[in-house]
């Protein structure tokens, strides 16, 4: 079963007293950003810190994530070079909008996985889309690469190539959280929902945070650890949620001891999907330490 | 490595150090410290500040540093990346030899 | 024998000695004038103001050596203490004992009087900025004395402590010397609220005089200090800043680490088997300490548990909780905000109590030991969870000892929150530089990073791990810091003690070393 991508906390890489505590408050995954947070003559100091940053820290249980500068730009290479060597779990691409964008990244990466003689195939990658053709191209993106375990969707470029702005009941995103979503969901990937901006703003995010989860979202990303905690109680199963999915594990446990390679429970057949939803949803309830016997 | 011109990286917040660094004419390595934890840290910043410099092979520098409580792992990465600088060149730990 | 009113009065009765005679108009008591009371309290001659603070400096009685007082409800907003030290010095009085209940950044000015020789020692629970960088460096041959608050006030009702004169800034006054922390009727400018380390020096101390901006009617009601207790009285312009003295309302924190440690903080005490209707509670006024009030708040709305009382000094915060039903009694011995001075003013059950009252150990119903849980922060805590909270990581004096003792001792569960380093600074350290508070009235620790349980305390580390509660021992704690800052190197100091640390019931539990110098 996949990792809880519930959060993603976003540090700017060039700020060194913020990349040290970024673990602490309990986000499923922190993002290390050398894109859109590091100015462009600082490009070369973040890279470092991130990269030493990574071989010195021990964040534990949590998700590495580095945000590099795209292919495109001056920098992306430099930034995987050295990055990939540093051993994050996940690198984020930003602005993805063909397949080859994907393909350009794996490969670069196998390459420096070989010199360095690291396993192929060690270092994941997320994609975040953050134009309209971007979504268009979401599934091909998606099935781009092993590497790929999720696409996420970066609101502010995207609304800027839509040419319209932000609103608080996000109408404007809809069709591309959909679209991103379907793509995640055909090539059993992650979904990840953008930032919102306005911290201070707890019942616009909270809305926002259902919205998503109600869309079949993995998680979201976020920038204030103010915002975690929102996130994981509305990620957090019911208790009914809970109950069942016991039963629904109980149930395959009984099916298999018996041998047998039908389960059901209270008269209905239990198929994959649903044994995969009662894992999840037991995945939430252990992260929200709910006990569960 | 040789330092042509004046190198300079990091920032004045807490947690970070600012390297400023330039030639020192065959003089060697001279490091003026500034730093909030100089009695508990004073010596382990120099010994991390001049480590690097020689792991990249730096002979002859002359280092200003006002330290806020860095850690190690970014008193390395700042001096790193001052010295880049002041070479104009992108030397990664990992070819410095 | 005839008296004074014309009856035989025998010279002496056998079991009770001689009888002295009433003589008219010269025995005391007669106090009658035709003056209205008005015109009376105007009356230099019947009331207790006194023309300047020489006058009254002249009329206590203040000699060479002896022991003068001061309270610290004005915080860096003070003028008195300086304003009453420069009439001193101009008035050629020397060697003096300096014993406030505490010393802020505005008092740097001391430095000149200890050098000219008119303070000769001190005796505080506190010093801060110049004056204490200057006593670290060695500035005074005799060793400052700490005391925490309770200790403080132990010291000066055993004795131990004798005040010779105390001069007690006061925000509102009458003639006779009623004195309060604020004013019912007009708005004292410099209002503080709660009087609490002023009380108990008025009590004890052999003369007092008041020094008010803000003389009222006859009779001041409320009053935190009784005409009884009162000598003289000066009137001056301005006893204080009122900025400096109180911000508007305290705020929550928001630094994300601060209100992490809080959050914890909060779940230690709902796990702690003390959270139970009609618990008591006192938590500092800042930072995480104060912050672990708001989540906590929100545990006993949804255990519908109500805490009998907050005691210490009360904030804005603790007073909306009260408002809201969920403390039922608030013990005021120091306000700090204009909210809870508002409060103190205007809540009946919102009450004023001395430092005596507060924590003195020799008063065994004494507050602080009524404590279920404190909330208590440190600047460095030990292998051993003996606590520093006065000396910084330089060796260099910046803090008080305060009530920390006196509220961990007397708590059933004290909580130390702190992050985990502090910059590059480790709070855990192998021994603390200085000990305000011995380990074994310390029960847990709670981090950003983890939660450590004394050893002593088997009851709440069951109760803590049961809960799930990110439970380490505090070795390991201190491991996972060390990792990421490396080893600091101990802290030089010369052999010669600048200060000696009272515990609070006046044993010395350790001393400060003057900081060396460097070169």
């Amino acid at each position: 079963m996949s990792r809880l991508r519930r959060t993603m906390l976003y540090v700017p890489g060039n700020n060194p007293g913020m990349i040290r505590d970024v673990h602490i408050y309990g986000a499923d995954a922190i993002m290390l950003d050398l894109e859109d947070s590091v100015s462009l003559n600082e490009k070369d100091a973040a890279r470092m810190l991130v990269y030493n940053s990574l071989k010195t820290f021990d964040y534990g249980k949590t998700e590495v994530v580095v945000r590099v500068n795209g292919l495109n730009t001056p920098f992306g290479r430099d930034d995987l070079e050295a990055i990939v060597r540093a051993k994050p779990d996940t690198i984020r691409l930003p602005k993805t909008e063909t397949p080859e964008d994907v393909k350009e990244a794996d490969e670069l990466i196998s390459q420096i996985e070989q010199k360095i003689g690291m396993k192929h195939g060690t270092v994941k990658m997320m994609a975040a889309i953050e134009s309209a053709l971007g979504v268009i191209n979401a599934y091909q993106i998606g099935i781009a690469s092993k590497r790929l375990t999720g696409i996420a969707i970066g609101a502010e470029d995207f609304v800027t190539d839509l040419k319209t702005t932000r609103s608080l009941d996000g109408i404007e995103l809809l069709t591309a959280r959909s679209q991103i979503l379907f793509a995640a969901r055909a090539a059993g990937i992650d979904a990840l929902d953008t930032v919102f901006s306005d911290i201070n703003d707890e019942a616009g995010f909270t809305n926002e945070v259902k919205l998503i989860k109600q869309l079949g979202f993995d998680g979201k990303s976020i920038i204030n650890p103010r915002q975690i905690e929102i996130v994981h109680r509305i990620f957090t199963p019911t208790e009914a949620e809970v109950k069942k999915s016991t039963r629904i594990i109980e149930a395959i446990k009984e099916a298999e001891s018996k041998g047998s390679g039908v389960i059901s429970l209270n008269g209905k057949m239990i198929d994959k999907p649903i044994v995969e939803r009662a894992r999840r949803v037991l995945q939430l309830a252990d992260a929200a330490k709910i006990f569960v016997k | 490595m040789k330092i042509h011109d004046v190198g300079m990286a990091g920032t004045l917040e807490s947690s970070d150090i600012t390297i400023h660094i330039e030639d020192n004419e065959g003089k060697g390595i001279e490091i003026g410290l500034k730093s909030t934890v100089e009695n508990q840290f004073g010596n382990q910043i120099r010994k991390v500040i001049y480590e690097t410099l020689q792991e990249l092979e730096v002979k002859d520098a002359l280092v200003c540093a006002t330290d806020k409580g860095a850690l190690d792992c970014t008193i390395r990465s700042r001096v790193m990346t001052a010295v880049n600088r002041a070479c104009q060149s992108n030397t990664y730990p990992w070819e410095a030899k | 024998m005839l008296n004074g009113i014309g009856r035989e009065i025998p010279e002496e009765i056998t079991g009770l000695g001689k009888l002295r005679s009433y003589r008219k108009n010269i025995t005391n008591g007669q106090a009658k004038s035709t003056q209205r009371s008005r015109e009376r309290q105007r009356n230099p001659d019947n009331n207790k103001i006194v023309g300047s603070l020489e006058a009254a400096i002249k009329e206590a009685g203040l000699t060479d050596g002896m022991t003068i007082s001061f309270h610290h409800h004005f915080r860096n907003g003070d003028h008195v203490v300086n304003m009453v030290l420069d009439t001193i010095a101009k008035m050629g009085i020397k060697d003096l004992v300096l014993a406030p209940s505490s010393l802020t950044d505005v008092h740097a000015p001391i430095i000149n009087h200890i050098k000219n020789g008119v303070i000769r020692r001190i005796e505080t629970s506190g010093l801060r900025g110049d004056l204490a960088q200057a006593i670290s460096n060695g500035l005074m041959d005799i060793p400052v004395v700490i005391n925490s608050h309770g200790g403080r006030a132990r010291a000066i009702v055993s004795g131990e402590l004798p005040i010779d004169v105390a001069f007690l800034g006061v925000p509102s006054c009458d003639a006779y010397g009623n004195a309060n922390g604020y004013s019912r009727e007009n708005n004292a400018a410099c209002a503080c609220g709660s009087l609490g380390y002023a009380k108990v020096d008025a009590q004890h101390a052999k003369k007092v005089v008041l020094i008010t901006d803000n003389l009222v009617e006859y009779p001041n009601v409320p009053f935190g200090i009784p005409e009884s207790q009162v000598d003289y009285i000066v009137v001056v312009d301005s006893i204080g800043d009122p900025k400096g003295i109180m911000s508007g309302a305290t705020r929550y924190t928001s630094n994300p680490k601060d209100l992490l440690i809080a959050k914890q903080a909060a779940e230690v005490i709902e796990a702690s088997g003390y959270f139970e209707d009609g618990f008591s509670l006192q938590t500092g006024s800042g930072g995480a300490s104060l912050a672990t009030t708001r989540f906590l708040r929100d545990k006993m709305i949804a255990g519908n548990i109500k805490a009998s009382f907050a005691l210490g000094g009360i904030t804005g915060q603790i007073v909306e909780l009260h408002e809201e039903g969920l403390i039922r009694r608030l013990l005021d011995v120091q306000s700090f905000d204009l909210k809870a001075v508002e409060s103190l003013k205007n809540n009946r059950f919102h009450h004023q109590i001395d430092a005596g009252y507060y924590a003195n150990p020799d008063n065994e119903g004494c507050a602080a030991n009524q404590l279920d849980v404190v909330v208590l922060s440190a600047l460095e805590i030990d292998l051993d969870f003996n606590v520093n909270v006065i000396t910084g990581s330089d060796g260099v004096i910046r803090g008080a000892s305060g009530g920390h003792c006196d509220t961990a001792a007397g708590a059933s569960a004290s909580i130390i929150v702190a992050p985990l380093i502090r910059g590059r600074m480790p709070s855990i350290l192998e021994h603390v530089n200085t000990v305000i508070t011995p380990g074994h009235t310390v029960d847990v620790l709670v981090t950003d990073q983890g939660i450590a349980v004394n050893p002593l305390r088997k009851d709440l580390y069951d109760n803590l791990k049961s809960a799930k509660l990110p439970v380490f021992s505090i070795e390991e704690l201190k491991a996972k810091a060390d990792r990421i800052v490396g080893k600091p190197e101990p802290i030089k100091v010369e052999n010669k003690i600048v200060g000696i640390v009272k515990y609070r019931d006046g044993s010395v539990i350790d001393l400060i070393h003057q900081v060396k110098k460097e070169l």
